[in-house]
């Protein structure tokens, strides 16, 4: 069998005096499609910042697609988080002054991405999501559903294995999270594992697995 | 990270703030500019300086020679060197030895015709030598020399003195009891202006009254050939005895310059660095605040695989060329100051090459300086909490 996308083991976050994450085991394989959900502050977001390599567990496994991440250096670290994944917020997180397709190549900026045909990449993922006719508008043109979708492209740069997204649903109205979401159906069918966190029951419906963390600990729904 | 992706991030962080950018610069431009004006218009009122003492002493050799020890003639020795304009050799007696000189030879006690004036002999190339010219009349020649005629031509002010102010009915003048024909009255003196109250008589016409040998020899040289000159006038007066004659050289004008460059420099100097350090701390701040503004900007930038390195790089070039642009902007102003300055007094303006390079340069190295803090706080921040 294939390696998994993403295979905790064990896995504790302490902060301080709180136990943020405890003894997490997940197994995510590759075209998965997992919401994660439960209610704010129980440990959603650490989750997804251990998950997202921008924040180090206090113990236990972490290997993503085939690599054990916790022993790695802070600079692997980076490397790995710029080429594996794209990170989905719920802000959406788009420089203000640069149009669309700017704010998609910044994604191939870092990691040694090469620089020719950065803009025809950014293009080619700006029409995934069907934003084609957007390109050289500045985000704040956009309605927020578009600005979603110009934030999914910018995350679908450098083909990575797996989307986190941080309740990407969050800032959009009903129609627009619909249109996200089947974005999301179309991307895992073309082949991307996908993670998000979320506490609306509409989006967590769509997945193909629903995982419950509750103060810290993890159950398969 | 491409450098060149490294320099579009900065601009475009750069550009996003247009007007706070802008701003940011004006500290760097002010500190630059003071630099550069004050430097500038030293160097241009201190060559101002030079420039006088050049056009009126620095081309003046005088030679004092011990009576008899040189000839009337060897000064054509002198003009032959190349860098001399022209040179006249004086005999002159003491102030002691000055003769009483009369316009008229009648004495009549209602008109001052009688002054006490010193004579002095001279060869013809005085007048080009002192830099004068001719008021009235014409300066004695070869000829003249050579016949031993009996003329004079008079100093501006010695003509005045004895009432003499035209000559074409030929006034003749009274020296010691003899009558000289009066050709010609010799007026502003560039140098040695105290022959414009002597009465000047050829060679042998002094002969007559007592002024035997060459006492002094003046050079008058071109610009900037004074010092070759002093080495070679006493050769080419004396060949062999160049010992006795004693070459006077004109006064370094780099001494002076140099004096007034660092009186003018010193105040102005510290002003401009305190405007430079006041600069660096608004661009400091400036840049400060804008990291606590961007902070999402960075969490983005480090979620998309930036390191730590690469968000301290932006921030550091960001703020380097806020102040290279704040120096060159303070150079170009700084130089069309200096322009202006030079354009209102008349100057000509001097710029060191070096200062209008160094000028960016050091905006640069400014800007560089007040962004290590901020940039270094910027590559600190945990991504995490920049993305909350």
């Amino acid at each position: 069998m294939a390696e998994p996308v993403i295979a905790l083991e064990a896995l504790t976050k302490e902060f301080a005096t709180v136990r943020a994450l405890s003894d997490v085991s997940l197994v995510v394989g590759a075209c998965d499609y997992v919401a994660v959900v439960g209610p704010s502050g129980s440990g959603k977001s650490t989750l997804l910042n251990v998950l997202g390599l921008l924040d180090r567990p206090t113990s236990g496994s972490y290997r993503l697609d085939g690599v054990e991440t916790t022993s790695l250096g802070e600079g692997e670290r980076t490397r790995v988080r710029g080429s594996r994944i794209g990170f989905v917020f719920q802000s959406f997180h788009l420089l203000p002054q640069r149009s669309v397709v700017e704010n998609v190549m910044l994604a191939e900026v870092y990691g040694g991405h090469p620089r020719r045909d950065r803009r025809a990449r950014a293009l080619a993922a700006l029409d995934r999501v069907s934003l084609s006719h957007r390109v050289g508008y500045l985000p704040d043109r956009l309605s927020g559903g578009e600005r979603q979708r110009a934030a999914i492209a910018r995350a679908l740069m450098g083909a990575p294995c797996l989307l986190l997204c941080d309740e990407p649903t969050g800032n959009l109205d009903s129609r627009n999270t619909e249109a996200v979401l089947d974005l999301f159906d179309e991307l895992r069918e073309q082949g991307m594992t996908i993670v998000v966190i979320t506490h609306e029951n509409e989006v967590s419906d769509r997945a193909a697995r629903r995982v419950r963390i509750t103060d810290g600990v993890l159950v398969e729904e | 990270m491409h450098p060149s992706d490294l320099l579009n991030e900065a601009l475009a962080g750069l550009l996003a703030r247009p007007v706070r950018a802008a701003l940011t610069a004006l500290g760097t431009v002010l500190g630059i500019a003071t630099l550069v004006i004050t430097l500038g218009t030293a160097a241009t009122a201190g060559n101002q300086i030079v420039g006088r003492f050049d056009a009126l002493t620095a081309t003046a050799i005088t030679v004092e020679v011990p009576t008899g020890e040189v000839g009337w003639a060897a000064v054509d020795q002198v003009t032959r060197l190349r860098g001399v304009t022209a040179a006249a050799a004086l005999a002159e007696g003491g102030q002691s030895a000055n003769l009483v000189v009369r316009s008229n030879n009648l004495l009549d006690p209602t008109r001052a015709g009688s002054q006490t004036l010193s004579v002095v002999a001279t060869t013809s190339g005085l007048p080009a030598t002192v830099r004068g010219r001719m008021l009235q009349g014409r300066y004695f020649d070869q000829g003249h020399m050579r016949r031993g005629d009996r003329v004079v031509v008079l100093g501006e002010q010695a003509a005045r003195l004895l009432g003499v102010s035209r000559l074409e009915r030929a006034p003749a003048v009274f020296i010691d009891g003899r009558a000289f024909t009066v050709i010609g009255i010799l007026g502003g003196f560039q140098r040695d202006r105290g022959l414009s109250g002597s009465v000047l008589v050829p060679p042998a016409a002094g002969r007559l009254l007592g002024l035997g040998g060459v006492t002094r020899v003046l050079v008058t040289t071109s610009l900037g050939a004074a010092d070759l000159i002093a080495g070679q006038v006493a050769t080419a007066l004396k060949p062999g005895g160049e010992g006795v004659l004693q070459v006077v050289n004109p006064p370094s004008p780099t001494r002076a310059r140099d004096a007034v460059r660092n009186d003018v420099n010193g105040l102005f100097l510290v002003l401009g660095l305190v405007s430079l350090v006041v600069g660096a701390v608004g661009i400091a701040n400036v840049t400060l605040v804008t990291i606590m503004e961007r902070t999402t900007e960075i969490g983005l930038r480090r979620s998309l695989g930036a390191a730590r390195r690469h968000i301290a790089a932006q921030f550091l070039l960001e703020s380097t060329l806020t102040g290279l642009t704040g120096g060159v902007v303070g150079a170009a102003i700084g130089v069309a100051a200096i322009v202006a300055i030079s354009a209102a007094k008349q100057w000509t303006p001097v710029l060191d090459v070096r200062l209008a390079v160094a000028a960016p340069v050091m905006g640069a190295l400014v800007g560089l300086l007040a962004g290590l803090y901020p940039s270094m706080r910027a590559a600190r921040m945990e991504p995490v909490d920049a993305l909350r």
